[in-house]
Formats: C-alpha cells, structure tokens, sequence
C-alpha cells in the first residue's frame, strides 16, 4: 500500500483543483497533492474543444484544450506538486485522510493537514427527470455525448434530439451538425433558453436547427433503439397541454437538463450542504463547515465561466495553505449571507468576519429572473452596505458584487442580504 | 430592393436586439444596438459573417484518438460545413505540439487550422 503524507490533498484535477494547486503553492504550501481520476489533467475542459474560454482571465478566447493547457504546463512544471493520475479517491476522513486507487500503485493512501474538494459536477439523467416511455439505447446526456464526440470517436447517433437549452444543449447541436448528424430540434420547458444569447445565434441559427420553447418531452418511443420522441406544448405551469403531443422521428435523444454538484466525498465529512446550490457552504475563504476542509468550482456550485472557477480554486488553495501555515484568520464571529428579493443564489453563504477586516469580499450572486437596468445591493436589514448598478441580470449568468470587508466592522445584525432593488 | 434582417449581439452579455436593413451589400439603416461595437458587428454580421471553427481530426500513432483542432482566425460563415468535410479526411502523425498548423489557409479563407493541444506518441504495446 502506498502510503504518503502531504499538507494539502486535492480531490480533482480539473480548472478549479489545477489553481488550487498553484495557489496553495504560491502561498507557501510545500508538498501538494493533486488528484485526478481521468487519464490526464484538465477535467471537462479536456472535452469542450469549442472556443469562448478565458476572456476574463487571459483577455482572449481559448477553446477548453488551450484553456487547460495553460494551467497543466505550470502544474507539471512545479515541484511541490504530485499529480496522481487515473487515480480515483475512494474516501476522504475527517482526519483528513484520503484513500485513493489507481492500477499503477494499488490502494492509495494520502494523509493531508488540508483537503481541497474540487470535484465538480454531474450532468443530471433521465431518471431525475422522469420522461416516461420505453428504455431503447440512443439515449444519452449531453456531456456524455461531448466526450464519445470529441475525445472517443463516434457519433452518438444520426438524427438528434436535444432537450433542454442550456449551453451544453447548444454547442452540442453544433457539434453534431458539423458532423454530419441532423439535429431535429431543441426544445425548451421554459419561454427562454438557458443559455447565453451567443450560443442561441452561433449553435443554432446559423445551421437552422428549430429552438422549440415551452415544449417538454412527454414519451420516448422505440424498441431496441429510440425512433421518436414525443413532444408537447406547456402551459404557464409547465404542464404538459394536452392535445398538442406530436412526434419527431429521431435515433438519439440527448438531455441537457442541468448539472449537480458531485458531493458525496464532502458529504461523507459531514460538511453542511447548501440545497439551493447542491454544494457545501463555505466562507469567503471557501473553507466548509468543517475546519480544514475547503471547496471550489464547479464542487460548490455549478459555473457559467470557467475564468470564475479558476479564481475560486485560487481562493480556496491559498486559504488551505495558510490553513497549514496556522495563518489563516480565525473569525470572531461569523455572517449569515442570505439571498433575499430579486436573488436565488449567494455564494459563500457565510462571511468569517476577524479583527481589521481589509479587501474586497466578492458574493456571487444569480438573480431570480432575467431583469434589465437593474440596482443589486448588500444590506444587513437597516443600512445599505454597497450597491451596484448592472445593466442586466440573468439567471444563466453569474453576477459579481464586492463587499469592502471593513463594512463588516460596522454590522448591526449577524446577517446581510443581497437583494434587487424594486 | 431593401431586406431588414433582425440581429442578436453576441459582443457582450446584454444580447441587444436590433435591426438592420440592407439592400444587397449596402446598409441602409442600423438600429436598436446599445453601442458603437454593437453597431458595428451588426454591420459585419450583415455583410460577411464570420466564425471560429472547432472541431477535431483523426490521429495516427498516439496517446489519444483525436486532436481538437481550431482555426487561427474567424472564417466566413459559409465555409464552415466545408471546412469541417475537409478536416473530417485529414489525419495527424503524432507525437503533434500545440499550435502545430495542421491545415495552411483552409479552403483560401486566409485561416490556418491549428492543434488545440499537444498529444505524444502512443506507447509501445508489449
């Protein structure tokens, strides 16, 4: 049994555990771990060969591959990170030991002063959202199409329906047109897509593929294979109209029905879970409700922007390390973060608040509903904190607001909210 | 005779709706763009789309079955199902760096098609 000790354990070697790594070691983290269960490093971005990643971050449009590159380069490149590849963590304990398994070494077992959760998401299946019909092959998750598509090989199928207009949905209706595949239609349960407006014209437009909102598959058809899906109208209430069933003949069907944050090791700690984001709660350090035990990406709550992740791995290595260093600050009493009118998310829910607060607390928020012009504040219940004018929100996309931690100082309450304004 | 196509801006994440009118390859009115980029890519988007192409070609001799594959620049909109047909016969020797070009001036569009990543040379079976 290989046996090791290191100061912090990384569960995930995508964008989120990648940065974490490099920010545990530019915060003097000396022997880092960096774990990952696929055959190299990179996570889905590995997958994701369209463009559009990295504006924020490195002012250009990278496709996933480059992304991922740039940040492997500068983990292989340094020494006080191990990369365990293929290598799948079995268990992580509240001592913070971390069992793993590869078919190199065997049985794993890494014990940590500090574990970082980076695991991020799974795509959500059929069963979660309960198309009935038959059970004929042919049908698949987006993301599992993306990775047979383009890493694999082969083409899930020749005529393709999506459901669900999510990014994912979208790249993957170009993808397959591109191809060869026809792609029959997208369909959407709500009045809009879910996903960014680009995606809309450059994945769908621009090959003619027909976005149906306010549809819903009601069954699927076919014996051994899928040979039709069939599809209804909704009304307001996101029930199926009846009488407005048709079928469209297809030998594929792929979901893009939403994403879930994978925590089962997290949960295994008892880390308190947040059941709005499906990820632990956390602090502006993104530490969770267990000392030493921190989270990011998409682990903690599902992303739009990886250049977000990235920064979230960065934030939640640097404060492992000065976890071990014995420098991280110990809070004199900690903030409830509340989503309040206008406001479905925040993220971290807690705030540690420590004696001289200083700098920025960032709370990422996603609105309730699609709003232009809008005013997004902090209050605490009888005094605005910060405001920020944003010339839209939308549920798809994350919006920042930076809280100057000295105005935690002044708190009349042990709670802040972020609202919309009226 | 004068043809108003409708726009979605891409530039930003405000998504701007406008309109445009154009009577073969001169704009005659643009409106309903927040800004001048907005404006602007309408413009383009009228005349001479372009787009990044994505997508990936067969491998001979490595680690991985596919490389991904990108263009060095946007190429016009309606080349994009040639392009893809072309690389669709193409295959790579690896091992192959990142940014190696792997088709010159794809169908005289001017753009390089490049590799997205590196990928070695399989191992030897035993």
């Amino acid at each position: 049994m290989f046996k090791a000790q290191y100061d912090i354990v990384i569960a995930g070697g995508g964008p989120a555990g990648m940065a974490a790594a490099l920010g545990a070691v530019a915060t003097e983290a000396k022997r880092v771990a960096l774990v990952e269960r696929d055959e190299e490093l990179g996570g889905i971005l590995q997958q994701c060969i369209h463009n559009g990643f990295g504006l924020h971050r490195f002012r250009e449009e990278l496709t996933g591959p480059q992304y991922a590159s740039r940040f492997i380069r500068l983990v292989e490149q340094n020494q006080a990170i191990d990369v365990f590849l293929d290598t799948t963590v079995l268990s992580v304990s509240p001592e913070k030991v971390v069992r793993a398994v590869n078919p190199d070494k065997g049985v794993l077992v890494l014990e940590a002063n500090a574990v970082v959760f980076a695991m991020g998401c799974r795509e959500r299946t059929r069963g979660a959202i309960g198309i009935p019909g038959h059970r004929p092959a042919g049908v698949f998750t987006a993301g599992a199409a993306q990775r047979m598509v383009n890493r694999e090989g082969f083409l899930p199928g020749k005529q393709v329906v999506i459901l669900g207009s999510g990014d994912i949905g979208l790249i993957m209706a170009r993808r397959l047109t591109l191809e060869g595949a026809k792609v029959q239609a997208v369909l959407e349960i709500m009045p809009h897509s879910n996903g960014l407006a680009r995606n809309v014209v450059q994945c769908l437009d621009d090959f003619g593929i027909p976005l149906l909102l306010s549809h819903t598959i009601t069954a699927v058809n076919g014996a051994q294979r899928v040979s039709s899906v069939t599809c209804a109208k909704v009304d307001a209430d996101l029930k199926a109209l009846p009488g407005s069933e048709f079928d469209i003949e297809c030998d594929c069907l792929l979901l893009s029905v939403g994403l879930i944050p994978e925590n089962e090791l997290s949960r295994a700690v008892g880390v308190v879970i947040d059941p709005v984001t499906g990820g632990p709660v956390v602090d502006q350090f993104r530490q969770t409700s267990v000392p030493g035990f921190f989270a990011a990406g998409n682990v903690l709550q599902v992303h739009d922007l990886v250049d977000w992740v990235s920064h979230e791995g960065e934030i939640a290595g640097r404060s492992a390390a000065q976890y071990v260093l014995g420098s991280l600050r110990q809070g004199q009493r900690a903030v409830n973060v509340k989503p309040g009118p206008g406001i479905r998310v925040v993220v971290p829910q807690k705030l540690t608040v420590y004696e001289k607060p200083a700098g920025d607390i960032e709370l990422f928020c996603r609105s309730a509903q699609q709003e232009r012009n809008v005013t997004m504040a902090v209050t605490d219940g009888s005094q605005v904190l910060v405001r920020r004018r944003l010339p839209v929100v939308r549920p798809s996309e994350m919006s920042v607001i930076k809280l100057p931690a000295q105005r935690l100082e002044k708190l009349l309450s042990g709670q802040i909210t972020v609202v919309i304004e009226p | 005779m004068t043809e108003t196509k409708r726009i979605t801006c891409v530039v930003c994440p405000l998504g701007c709706e406008g309109k445009l009118a154009a009577d073969g390859e001169s704009i005659v009115t643009v409106e309903g763009f927040g800004c001048q980029r907005g404006e602007q890519y309408a413009r383009e988007e009228a005349v001479n789309p372009r787009r990044m192409l994505t997508t990936s070609v067969r491998v001979r001799g490595g680690d991985k079955k596919l490389l991904p594959v990108v263009s060095d620049r946007p190429i016009p909109k309606h080349l994009l199902m040639d392009c893809t047909a072309l690389l669709l016969g193409v295959t790579v020797d690896a091992p192959i760096a990142e940014g190696h070009v792997v088709c010159r001036d794809i169908l005289a569009s001017g753009a390089d098609i490049i590799a997205a990543r590196g990928l070695s040379a399989a191992a030897n079976k035993i």
